[in-house]
């Protein structure tokens, strides 16, 4: 599937700062069954972006401004080219080992009721196991969702980030490194997609296999992956010092006419 | 095992004082003890006047406390420094090797001599490191390792401390306040001296700025501020270096440049000695609610525009499961034997070890793998059955996160208390400085002393004290004759 995502985000600085220093993680580079046909990240102001990479393979840019800010857009845009792998991700950019992914962080420090969680999976193997960890997390964490109101609920990747690192703490203490995903959706039967989180395992044997916990599905040829990291703070689209007042983001992701 | 005899570092064990300390025990033996007493008095109102203080945590009553000193000093011969400084410089480059190594080609973890999840896994290990080499591939400029003594030669590695180890500035006033309060004793022994520590860092710290700096390059300072509880030495030593003492707020990283904000404008930094822990640093890299640090530092660091000093990550190579395996860490990049031995050491982590050290907690210390400052270690043969209870809690809920050792005979030196002249337990924490000419060791280094009786808990934030270490020229039987003969006319 062809996909077209365009993701603005309008910050606000009161008072004005005059020096800031920001991480974008807003670029999707490509692997097996993602290639990203062309890609761009622009930014107003008096400001400079450069382009580098993350200890996780991200492609980050490092913005910077000097001069007296009080509102900053950022833009990224471009078009990805994506093919279904049934949640397989193959090909992309390995900077440690998987084992890496093992390590606790504090969003993903295990409490007690993953703990319970994890402690009652057993039986199959690891891929049969994350699977049944997929439906246990969606019905022991939330209440059925209205589609419509997720569509507009500020509230939703919130939910989503949530559910994805319960995935990761759950899979790390069943012994599979888990690391969290950054990205954006475009569900088969939906005209607008949007920013979306999710997890990936690795199993041995198979690789790095991606689990949406919100949508309760591997990833599809809907999902473009952006970044990853060991939470959602070595993933999100912008790390920023000063933190700005406010933060107003539109994601646009539809499919290429 | 509570009834074990200890080492003393005058007497040996009970008999003929070593030759080192003849010229300490017939200071002792001649000066009655209201006359001490006068000195300790002096001393202490020397650091009051000083305002050398330090902060304990989690206590209310007293925020500012003055750390113990012992007017009698420990000493060491220069034989028995020439060991100790070989084994530090061998264990700083084995540190120094390693961190090279686990941020790059990872050849420690294929050759299977260290596991991968003790590095992947630990907390201190930093991936935003990886793939990065540090300037001269130099990590750890400034070490205190932690010696421990049992015998005659018989020195061990009680711990690394490879981030920002303090306690240098104890060293120093410690040296300046005795040769003010006992000129004659200072006078009579050929001292090394530790005055020129700061130069030797200063020297250190320049010779690792990034190839971009300056021909003079700029150091400075950072400091978290007035409430840590170093922070007395953060500007001690800010002072004696010559160096812009500066907060995260004083400074600020445009385009990958780090400058401080001064009234002539800004300054560019080439090497910041950082006396804040890696996850306050840099809001962008780290922990993104630090006001402490600086936004994009890290960036700077990476950019070569900048030496960050200690490196970051360096916190993977001193925590106390890693440290169990130095010695195998030694051979592999050294093809050396390790010099200072390790204490022997159970690894909770491994379920032999786990069942011994439940077996024996009341004979064993048990440690966090990253605690520090005596905290949250369990001191078997001085616990309750309690407090052992608790313990053993703890260590299945998490033996990974434990280790265990002998309770050490640590040696023990005369110590002025309040019953008189009595033998108290030491350990040593030297500094070794390793810039791009190599590594120095200023000899001496802290002392710090248990002050209360039988206790091996030397940690000042547990009412340990210290005492000024003197390595002195290996004695002279003549001499030593004629020191006497002066002494008693």
């Amino acid at each position: 599937m062809r996909i077209v995502i365009r993701h603005e985000i309008e910050q606000s600085f009161e008072p004005p700062v005059k020096s800031l220093n920001q991480a974008l993680r807003l670029t999707p580079r490509s692997h097996e069954s993602q290639h990203v046909v062309r890609w761009r990240v622009e930014t107003d102001g008096d400001s400079r972006l450069r382009l580098g990479e993350d200890a996780f393979g991200n492609v980050v840019h490092a913005l910077g401004v000097s001069g007296v800010t009080s509102q900053l857009r950022i833009v990224a845009e471009g078009v990805v080219e994506t093919f279904d792998a049934a949640g397989i991700v193959r090909a992309t950019v390995e900077r440690f080992p998987p084992g890496l992914f093992l390590r606790d962080t504090g969003l993903t420090m295990p409490d007690a009721p993953s703990r319970e969680i994890a402690a009652r999976i057993s039986g199959g193997n690891m891929i049969e196991r994350l699977h049944t960890l997929l439906l246990r997390l969606q019905h022991g964490e939330t209440e059925a969702r209205d589609d419509e109101a997720a569509q507009t609920n500020p509230q939703d990747t919130d939910e989503a980030e949530a559910l994805a690192h319960r995935f990761i703490v759950c899979a790390r203490l069943m012994g599979a490194p888990a690391r969290f995903i950054a990205g954006y959706v475009l569900h088969p039967e939906e005209r607008e997609g949007k920013r979306h989180v999710w997890a990936e395992a690795y199993v041995e044997g198979v690789g790095w296999i991606g689990f949406d916990p919100v949508n309760v599905i591997c990833p599809h040829d809907g999902h473009v992956r952006a970044a990853v990291g060991l939470d959602a703070l070595d993933a999100g689209a912008t790390r920023a010092a000063p933190q700005p007042l406010s933060v107003a983001s539109s994601v646009s992701v539809r499919r290429a006419d | 095992m509570l009834e074990q005899s200890f080492w003393d570092e005058m007497n040996a064990s009970g008999g003929d004082v070593r030759s080192v300390y003849a010229k300490i025990d017939a200071w002792l033996r001649e000066t009655p003890p209201d006359v001490l007493s006068a000195r300790r008095s002096q001393a202490e109102l020397l650091f009051r006047r000083i305002g050398i203080t330090f902060a304990v945590y989690g206590s209310k009553d007293a925020s500012e406390r003055l750390i113990p000193f012992d007017i009698i000093p420990r000493i060491i011969s220069q034989s028995e420094w020439g060991l100790l400084e070989r084994g530090l410089v061998q264990r700083v480059k084995a540190i120094n090797a390693f961190l090279t190594d686990i941020y790059g080609a990872r050849e420690i973890l294929r050759a299977g001599v260290v596991p991968d999840d003790l590095v992947f896994r630990n907390p201190h290990f930093c991936p935003q490191m990886a793939g990065r080499r540090a300037p001269h591939d130099i990590w750890v400029h400034i070490a205190g390792i932690d010696i421990v003594r049992t015998g005659e030669n018989e020195f061990y590695v009680l711990e690394d401390n490879a981030r920002t180890p303090s306690g240098v500035s104890y060293m120093l006033e410690n040296r300046e306040v005795m040769m003010r309060l006992l000129p004659d004793l200072f006078a009579a022994h050929r001292i090394a001296p530790v005055e020129n520590y700061t130069d030797l860092l200063l020297n250190c710290l320049r010779s690792v700025a990034p190839a971009t700096a300056a021909r003079e390059p700029v150091v400075a300072l950072l400091t978290p501020g007035q409430f840590n509880s170093a922070y007395y030495e953060h500007s001690f030593l800010a002072d004696r270096l010559g160096v812009e003492l500066v907060e995260g707020s004083d400074l600020l990283v445009r385009d990958d440049v780090l400058y401080m904000r001064t009234t002539q404008g800004p300054k560019r930094i080439d090497v910041l000695y950082r006396r804040i822990d890696d996850d306050y640093l840099d809001p962008l890299a780290f922990r993104p609610d630090s006001v402490l640090g600086v936004p994009g530092v890290l960036n700077a660091y990476h950019a070569g525009n900048l030496t960050l000093s200690n490196a970051v990550g360096t916190g993977v190579a001193d925590d106390k499961a890693m440290y169990t395996y130095m010695p195998e860490i030694v051979r592999f990049y050294l093809g050396e034997e390790a010099i200072l031995k390790n204490v022997p050491t159970w690894r909770c982590r491994e379920p032999d070890a786990l069942a011994y050290v439940l077996d024996h907690l009341h004979e064993l210390v048990v440690k966090e793998v990253n605690g520090s400052g005596g905290y949250g270690m369990l001191v078997g043969p001085h616990a309750t059955r309690e407090e052992r209870a608790a313990f053993r809690e703890k260590l299945l809920a998490d033996p990974v996160n434990y280790i265990a050792q002998p309770t050490l005979s640590l040696s023990t030196c005369p110590t002025f208390v309040e019953s008189g002249v009595a033998p108290r337990h030491v350990d040593l924490r030297p500094f070794v400085l390793t810039g791009a000419n190599g590594s120095r060791v200023v000899p001496g280094g802290l002392t710090r002393v248990a002050m209360r009786e039988g206790s091996l808990v030397v940690n000042s934030s547990q009412g340990g004290g210290t005492k000024d270490t003197w390595i002195i020229e290996d004695p002279d039987m003549r001499a030593l004759a004629s020191f006497s003969s002066q002494r008693s006319v």
